[in-house]
């Protein structure tokens, strides 16, 4: 084979798996503005000519979709603030201030990395039920600020900050506080954002949690009132995929946004092991 | 230099959460399954009694247990090979010298990974509808009849399995791309030079330089995927006749639908068990790579 038609054989190929793999979501976007019932036909079409945003309207006026979008954002937000507040400051305790236990504890966090978070599950719920976080926003962040990887990614990045830097902002009086807000933040940037980006899209693309946590319709998150939602209107392909595209979006669109970093923070943690 | 003590400042927020919500729970989840905590213990905690091992002896004589154990088993032995070759088929294409658009394509290509999979698993439901769903309809071009795929017990899990490689192939195919550019080039020269095919060359060189990521990878993708529950879920809720339930599923029925906290404990500690053999296998294998 000369070069030319391996050329046209691996860029071929690359096109049609790409083609295959974008299918679904572009299915998706546009079966959602296809008229009711148009997508259970056969053949089955691909597109329509009389695109309807009706099944978005349905939505938002009926299904309560704008309710369960502003609880996703709440949720996802919450969770990516707080979380990045506590493990930042840890995970640069772990790497360059020295305290008592610290060794230990460190090891014990290593430990823990090996439990899966369903075990933790069912006790959990009972410890929210008794702290009367069960059906609340907060219950269904509560899991995402316990983040044992995120401590270690930051730990990763802090160790490579020189302690030269840290200790002359000493000798010339910065407090601590100063110092990891001036000093150890501005250094830790990238890897902060693509915590964040990594926390945001794990608490927004989270099920199980958030189904077992929430019991009333209005504090239901995009995926929790998604998967009701289709047990009931299972018939109504466009609207479900109207839901899954208001869904999928915003996430998608991050991903978009912020590539460089969320790729970072996959080869980073891949590294690590 | 130093000041001692601050670090603690630092580090107990976030210490203090992780032992309340997560070493906390951990260690209830032991206590939970040695207990016939169920509904009425809900209502009123005295009416818990430890049972001993009583859970554990029940699970293990539920043929239901075992069928979702067995699913899971399935699910994982046919999907991570599956979902190992398309990453590393992926990443040869996009890696090769030849290819242009290599970041659109990466980026098409990881795509499925960050979206939401209760919505992906939606889609697919319907593309895998036996009449109006579109697979069906280009097998039909090819000549194949309709396949009730998540209708029927025996092509249920293997349509999951085929949602489940489209949904993940993108994430390891990152990290074997990764790994394919540290391969040094004089490598593909020298086997070149002594007259090596393109395939001898993938067997002989590629594939011995990936083997320490692929091992990894591949143990991480079998522990995630020891955890399927959201695609079962949404695509057939468990069916048809409990072809696609899997331990997490039967965990959430047992504690969420049933309110069975105790047995669901038991099932619990045999998921954890499970992820804890491959780890623990993972470590062995660093191990020896060290040694």
């Amino acid at each position: 084979m000369n070069r030319r038609t391996r050329s046209i054989a691996v860029n071929g190929a690359l096109a049609l798996v790409a083609l295959v793999t974008a299918f679904p979501l572009l299915w998706m976007v546009s079966a959602s503005l296809m008229p009711a019932g148009m997508s259970a036909n056969f053949p089955p079409p691909l597109w329509t000519t009389h695109p309807t945003l009706v099944h978005y309207r349905e939505l938002f006026a009926h299904a309560g979709f704008g309710r369960h979008f502003v609880n996703s954002a709440l949720i996802a937000s919450g969770a990516t603030l707080l979380a990045l507040t506590l493990n930042v400051m840890a995970g640069y305790a772990f790497a360059k201030l020295d305290f008592p236990g610290r060794d230990r504890l460190h090891r014990v966090l290593v430990a823990g990395l090996v439990i899966p978070a369903q075990v933790a599950m069912l006790p959990l719920f009972l410890e929210l039920k008794s702290i009367g976080l069960v059906d609340t926003l907060a219950g269904v962040l509560v899991p995402s600020l316990a983040g044992i990887f995120s401590i270690f990614l930051v730990r990763q990045a802090a160790l490579s900050i020189p302690d030269e830097l840290l200790d002359a902002a000493r000798i010339d009086g910065a407090s601590e506080w100063t110092i990891y807000r001036r000093i150890v933040l501005p250094l830790l940037t990238p890897m902060l954002v693509t915590l964040a980006v990594f926390t945001f899209l794990g608490a927004w693309n989270d099920f199980l949690w958030p189904l077992i946590i929430l019991n009333d319709d209005d504090r239901y998150t995009l995926p929790v009132a998604l998967a009701s939602l289709s047990r009931e209107h299972v018939q109504d392909s466009e609207l479900m995929m109207a839901g899954s595209v208001v869904t999928v979006l915003p996430v998608l669109a991050l991903f978009l946004g912020l590539q460089r970093y969320y790729l970072q923070g996959l080869m980073a943690g891949a590294v690590k092991g | 230099m130093i000041r001692r003590g601050t670090g603690l400042w630092f580090a107990t927020p976030a210490l203090a959460v992780i032992a309340v919500f997560f070493f906390l729970p951990v260690a209830g989840a032991l206590v939970l399954g040695f207990t016939d905590f169920d509904i009425y213990a809900i209502a009123d905690l005295r009416n818990v009694r430890f049972v001993g091992l009583r859970n554990f002896q029940e699970l293990l004589a539920t043929p239901l247990f075992w069928r979702a154990l067995g699913n899971t088993l399935y699910f994982a032995v046919v999907g991570v090979p599956l979902s190992m070759a398309a990453s590393v088929g992926a990443a040869l294409l996009l890696n090769s010298p030849l290819a242009r658009l290599k970041s659109f394509y990466r980026t098409v290509l990881f795509a499925p990974v960050v979206t939401t999979l209760v919505a992906v698993a939606l889609i697919w439901r319907y593309l895998l509808h036996t009449r109006y769903g579109l697979l069906n309809y280009g097998l039909g071009l090819a000549g194949i009849s309709p396949i009730d795929w998540l209708g029927n017990p025996t092509t249920a899990l293997p349509a999951i399995i085929l949602f489940s490689v489209w949904k993940n192939f993108g994430y390891n195919m990152v990290i074997v791309l990764v790994a394919l550019q540290q391969i040094p080039e004089d490598l593909y020269e020298a086997a070149s030079l002594d007259g090596a095919s393109a395939w001898q060359q993938f067997r002989h060189v590629t594939l011995p330089s990936l083997r320490p990521t692929l091992a990894f990878v591949g143990i991480l993708t079998l522990a995630a995927y020891f955890q399927l529950f959201a695609e079962p879920y949404v695509m057939t809720q468990g069916g048809p006749a409990q072809s696609t339930l899997s331990i997490l599923y039967f965990m959430y029925d047992e504690g969420f639908k049933w309110w069975n906290l105790g047995r669901a404990s038991a099932v619990a500690f045999v998921l954890f068990l499970m992820m804890f053999a491959v780890t623990g296998f993972n470590a062995w294998l660093a191990q020896r790579r060290a040694a």
